[in-house]
């Protein structure tokens, strides 16, 4: 899902200004239910009280932020080596294909946090690899799918050329699959990114270490410290935020020499 | 009033013009043209002379930026809310969830006919196209030639006067083309309705059209109005001398200058 | 075609038997402490477990975990575990659906207005993404408190409703993104068609509109079943309501030094669980078969 492919075309300020606008009005609603009405039970705070809580704790907020975003990349990154590995497998061969395709349709759709207590136990729960596994496992099935996808995307006029060319199946590759692929791998890099950070936070929640944000926020909310919990979650935003422009320039970077 | 009656299509002076960021488009400018009730008028010229935007103008697709328009006497945005005119596109459009039937009685549907009554006149409009045994296909499973006659009988749904026809025969092969050309001849004929048809193929404006009308690009503009004066348009006059000839005078005109013919060297 | 939907089967079958064995393989091949890098003597905890513990604790045989469902659940003559599995899995399959139709419901509403109106998309398609990047806990113990309240104040709103508007978080920005997607999918020809015809808004919504978007609607659906499943799952544990399959993984697993092959139990049961609600929506599809003609592979 590109934001850019769903958006319609129109002047280029009104793109910018309308979220703007909402975004305003949204923190108005927010500041007139809590500070002015004060009718906002206590679990939600001031947006005030949330950027001093910030401002306050911006250190230890960083801590844990970087042990989840670390986390998260981790996951990411391997996530990302074994899906690219195992759709070249699947594109090229039928029978990893049908084996795989119904495991990755099922882990798509199964709350992959539900084992993170188990990876805590086999992996003890001062590891943080309980919470990196669930984020490799988040991250790998949309960039196996786009991978695959973008493997088996060739146009067969193409094809057609290299075959009549006499390229080797390694000259095929770099000069025609690779490049018809990344594209691809890049779409799937930009979902895989949100997912992985959600996924490395969420599984927080089931046990291991008393560090990462979602611990943080967890606790907090529990405790009634509204304020703080909603500080972390500012800094939960922002890496899923971060990793998502950096993954989206990326991609647009690259696509911009690839007409898709 | 009774003198509109009479006349589908007026445009005096028509002109369009494309803002666009590299500088503004004249895809159309100083369109005259009358067609008459009855009569199949085809629109030819090389890519980028306008003849699809002048089609657009005349169906309230797109607005005139300069000029008046007139269908049968109204605006062309009166005659589309009147419903005066069928249209038919290059792809033949047909909605791939419904079938045969569903797509013909679309606009019937739309507009609020009876189920029976649709049942009835989709009967009628399948038989006329030759597709009566079809009826129940879904467009996938339809040639592209049978899928522009599902998109033909559709445009005659609702008998109109006026047919507006956007190179719907341009993605065929010259077999099913010459086949469904003389249909349409045949049906344009017994219904009695004006017909507007863009088209690349010389030889097919020749054979369908009362006059054909010839446009060039850059501006875009009409540069020459031929009479074709053939009489019944069957499957002989293709071999026909007349014809050949009207064929050459056509190019002629899209040339822009006299054609050296094979057997005058 | 039927005989390649059943090599499909046998294959799928053969992966499952796949991954089993790279587990029991491991389990006898692999270190039994598990492969630590860099760890510091006397520092319990220190270093990085590259490869996990394979003992039986840590890691229980397939055959086990499948045993330990079909013995009593906390000993003495309390009934095998797999009925509190499988009676806490419907319960959060029942929210979770609860919270995929509040899902659905919300995205299809904010899918419709945004295709009507571009300046309606412009302003909230941004903040509909970002609001996937806020972590749901956050917003647990809110919905709960005004759950509460709205409950104290007389109209009835009990616990599982709030982990069905919290599962609703989850599933309504796939629907919303599929929706408005799906709307806009409609060519320009089928387009200037409906021009053509003179019609306005509403039946080019209906006769035009929302049957192209199918192809696009029926991924989104899945989607959002199974994102509902998860929702439902975190908001559980958050809330701390009893009853479902979240408490019951987090219970359990606090057991997992004494009674190893037990967490698995809900774990098979949350995965379970995804699959049928994911499985219900694809049901759903059969049904809408002639809409989805001439899709390319979704």
């Amino acid at each position: 899902m590109t934001l850019d492919r769903t958006l319609r075309p129109g002047p280029a300020w009104v793109r910018v200004v309308a979220p703007i606008v909402v975004g305003v009005l949204i923190l108005a609603l927010w500041m007139l239910v809590v500070d002015v009405l004060r009718i906002a039970p206590r679990a939600l705070p001031s947006p005030v009280a949330v950027v001093n809580e910030i401002v306050l704790h911006a250190d230890i907020i960083g801590e844990d932020m970087a042990i989840t975003a670390t986390n998260a990349l981790i996951g990411l990154a391997v996530g990302t080596i074994v899906a690219i590995v195992l759709a070249g497998l699947a594109a090229a061969s039928r029978p990893i294909d049908g084996m795989l395709a119904p495991l990755v349709a099922a882990i798509a759709v199964i709350p992959i946090v539900a084992i993170t207590p188990i990876l805590n136990t086999m992996y003890g729960a001062s590891s943080q690899f309980g919470r990196q596994s669930v984020a490799a496992i988040a991250a790998f099935v949309p960039i196996f799918v786009n991978v695959l996808r973008g493997l088996r995307q060739t146009d067969p006029v193409h094809r057609d050329l290299m075959r009549a060319s006499a390229a080797t199946g390694l000259q095929t590759f770099r000069a025609l699959t690779l490049p018809a692929a990344l594209p691809y791998l890049l779409t799937g890099l930009r979902i895989a990114s949100s997912v992985a950070v959600i996924a490395a936070l969420v599984a927080e929640y089931f046990g291991g270490p008393a560090d990462g944000i979602g611990t943080a926020i967890a606790t907090y909310a529990k405790s009634g410290r509204a304020a703080l919990a909603f500080a972390y979650v500012a800094g939960g935003i922002a890496i899923g935020l971060a990793l998502f422009l950096v993954t989206s320039l990326i991609e647009r970077l690259v696509t911009r020499r690839t007409p898709v | 009033m009774s003198d509109d009656a009479r006349i589908a299509v007026r445009a005096a002076g028509v002109g369009k013009i494309f803002p666009a960021k590299a500088g503004d488009v004249v895809a159309l400018t100083e369109v005259d043209l009358t067609v008459s009730a009855g009569e199949f008028v085809s629109l030819i010229g090389p890519s980028g002379c306008g003849k699809s935007t002048l089609l657009r103008l005349i169906a309230d697709l797109d607005a005139a930026t300069s000029g008046e328009l007139e269908v049968f006497g109204k605006s062309a945005h009166q005659a589309r809310i009147d419903q005066d005119y069928g249209i038919a596109f290059q792809q033949a459009g047909l909605l791939p969830w419904r079938t045969v039937a569903g797509n013909i009685e679309l606009p019937l549907e739309l507009h609020g006919m009876s189920r029976a009554a649709r049942a009835a006149r989709v009967a009628e409009l399948a038989e006329l196209v030759g597709l009566t045994d079809f009826v129940d296909r879904h467009p996938d499973q339809l040639s592209g030639g049978m899928q522009q006659r599902v998109a033909i009988a559709r445009a005659l749904a609702e008998q109109p006067r006026l047919l507006l026809m956007d190179e719907p025969f341009g993605a065929l092969d010259e077999m099913t083309r010459e086949y469904l050309q003389s249909e349409l001849a045949r049906i344009a004929a017994d219904t009695g309705a004006a017909v507007v048809f863009v088209t690349h193929s010389i030889p097919e404006a020749v054979f369908l059209s009362d006059r054909v009308v010839v446009m060039s690009p850059r501006p875009g503009r009409i540069t020459a109005i031929l009479p074709t004066d053939l009489g019944e348009r069957d499957e002989a006059l293709r071999e026909s001398p007349a014809y050949f000839e009207r064929v050459t005078a056509v190019r002629e005109a899209l040339h822009g200058a006299p054609v050296e013919r094979a057997n005058e060297r | 075609m039927r005989s390649k939907r059943s090599t499909a089967a046998i294959w799928g079958v053969l992966g499952v038997v796949a991954v089993l064995a790279i587990w029991e393989l491991y389990k006898l091949l692999g270190p039994s402490e598990g492969l630590v890098v860099g760890a510091v003597d006397g520092q319990t905890g220190s270093g990085v477990m590259l490869l996990p513990r394979t003992n039986d604790r840590a890691m229980p045989h397939v055959w086990d975990m499948v045993a330990r469902l079909f013995q009593s659940a906390s000993g003495g003559n309390t009934p095998p575990l797999i009925v509190p599995v499988v009676t806490a899995a419907l319960t959060t399959l029942g929210i979770a659906a609860a919270g995929w139709i509040i899902g659905v419901l919300v995205g299809a509403l904010l899918g419709l207005v945004m295709q009507r109106w571009r300046l309606a998309e412009w302003g909230l398609l941004p903040w509909i993404v970002v609001s996937q990047t806020v972590p749901l806990i956050a917003f647990a113990p809110l919905v709960a408190s005004i759950g509460t309240q709205i409950d104290r104040g007389g109209t009835p709103w009990p616990q599982w409703l709030s982990v069905a508007v919290i599962a609703s978080y989850l599933a309504f920005f796939p629907v919303a993104v599929g929706v408005l997607r799906g709307l806009e999918a409609p060519d320009r020809i089928h387009l200037d068609l409906m021009r053509s015809y003179a019609v306005g808004y509403w039946p080019t919504l209906l006769r035009l509109r929302l049957p192209a978007a199918v192809p696009h609607l029926l991924p989104a659906l899945r989607l959002a079943a199974a994102n509902a499943v998860v929702g439902a799952v975190v908001a559980e544990v958050s809330i701390g309501m009893r009853g479902g399959i979240g408490r019951m993984l987090i219970q359990l697993a606090g057991q997992g030094s004494s009674d190893p092959a037990a967490p698995w139990g809900p774990t098979l049961g949350s995965i379970a669980l995804g699959l049928v609600a994911a499985g219900s929506v694809a049901l759903l599809g059969i049904g809408l078969k002639n809409y989805r003609r001439g899709e390319a592979t979704a």
